[in-house]
């Protein structure tokens, strides 16, 4: 994961069904409760992974698929604590306007367009948007956003500054090599 | 005081706030407001089941429920999103 | 009190308050779009908060575990709720409230 680690076809597939058995074992398998003591025993095991090979190979072309990830993970992790910071900002500011006697709102819908091409990059931005101050992603269309914004001055860092999605572009890698096509 | 008096008291905030939105799933104008309502109150019970669970001394238990819980709510928000949006569920060209 | 537990009650109070701010938006906003706001963003605050402050609450266990799983799928899931009633709302074509400039 050092140098932009491209994520192959295996590894995604790998990894969803690393996810899977650990919900597994977290719901059936590993609950150390006296009153409600575990199946801690090979019968259970082998049917958390029957059944996560199952549903990994039934939905195998459902989520994250035929796309190559660029992700720097010493990048991705300063990202999600300035997102965890901002959504502390969001809840105020909604906070604010909706106890204000007078509601200062003056909601209006903006369009831009961002130059990312992979799904990754754009369900994160689209995600960030929603929990950031102000403004809720209303339609993602190839390359076309279209955001709500509760003020004018929620809209103006998204249309002009970009501050978001220069810091995605950065995390994801996106227009730094040409090879994500 | 007590924490577990303490947690009592906040779980019942959060019972009052999901009557209040119950309003809103009742009366809502569009049936979109109602679906946003129904979702809400979906994650507000998946925050509550853990703090009785607290309550009663056996969380290992009813935080199982919970995670259940908020994985059923999001599957349902989204189909029934689907079906508002397109009027079907399942189309062979999509 | 410890002063852990006394951190507990700050952050399940914290998520508390969120929650029904959250639901007085819901109620006093203007229009649908307008209450997205209110519904997607203290839902998913009050949540991780609360959340965070039973994991204060507890002794590290396999409980721990659990309640940060649920935050995080919390923390996935809630926005993604919320952008697919938008985007059904949107596609059928539901106009959003504007405040008259006079």
């Amino acid at each position: 994961m050092e140098e932009g680690a491209q994520v192959s076809m295996r590894n995604i597939l790998i990894f969803k069904f690393l996810v899977l058995f650990v919900f597994w074992i977290l719901l059936s398998v590993w609950a150390l409760d006296h009153n409600y003591p575990g199946q801690f025993n090979a019968i259970h095991i082998a049917q958390g992974l029957v059944a996560s090979a199952i549903v990994v190979y039934v939905l195998r072309e459902l989520i994250l698929h035929g796309e190559k990830i660029h992700v720097k993970l010493f990048r991705a992790v300063p990202y999600v604590f300035w997102e965890l910071w901002q959504i502390v900002l969001a809840n105020i500011d909604v906070a604010y306007r909706v106890l204000h006697p007078k509601m200062p709102i003056d909601p209006l819908l903006i369009e831009f367009y961002v130059p990312y091409r992979g799904d990754m990059t754009k369900t994160w931005l689209a995600n960030s948007i929603t929990l950031t101050p102000g403004t809720i992603t209303i339609l993602v269309e190839g390359q076309r956003f279209i955001v709500h914004a509760l003020d004018k001055s929620f809209a103006d860092p998204l249309l002009i500054d970009q501050t978001m999605q220069k810091k995605l572009m950065h995390v994801f890698m996106e227009g730094e090599n040409d090879s994500t096509s | 005081m007590d924490i577990l008096g303490l947690f009592m008291i906040a779980g019942i905030f959060v019972a009052v706030s999901i009557v209040l939105d119950l309003y809103r799933a009742f009366s809502g104008p569009t049936v979109f407001d109602r679906v946003m309502a129904i979702s809400v109150i979906g994650t507000k019970t998946a925050v509550i089941i853990p703090l009785i669970g607290f309550l009663f001394e056996r969380p290992g238990l009813f935080i199982d429920i919970s995670l259940s819980y908020a994985l059923l709510n999001f599957v349902g928000t989204l189909v029934v999103a689907k079906y508002l949006e397109r009027g079907e569920l399942w189309s062979p060209y999509t | 009190m410890e002063p852990l537990h006394i951190a507990s009650a700050i952050l399940v109070f914290g998520g508390t308050f969120f929650m029904v701010v959250g639901s007085i938006g819901l109620i006093r906003l203007p229009d649908f779009y307008a209450r997205l706001h209110a519904a997607g963003k203290p839902d998913t605050l009050g949540e991780i908060l609360i959340v965070l402050g039973l994991i204060l609450y507890e002794p590290f266990s396999f409980i721990t575990v659990k309640l940060f799983f649920l935050s995080f799928f919390i923390l996935v899931a809630n926005p993604t709720a919320t952008h697919a009633v938008a985007m059904a709302a949107y596609k059928r074509g539901l106009i959003p409230w504007r405040k008259e400039h006079r």
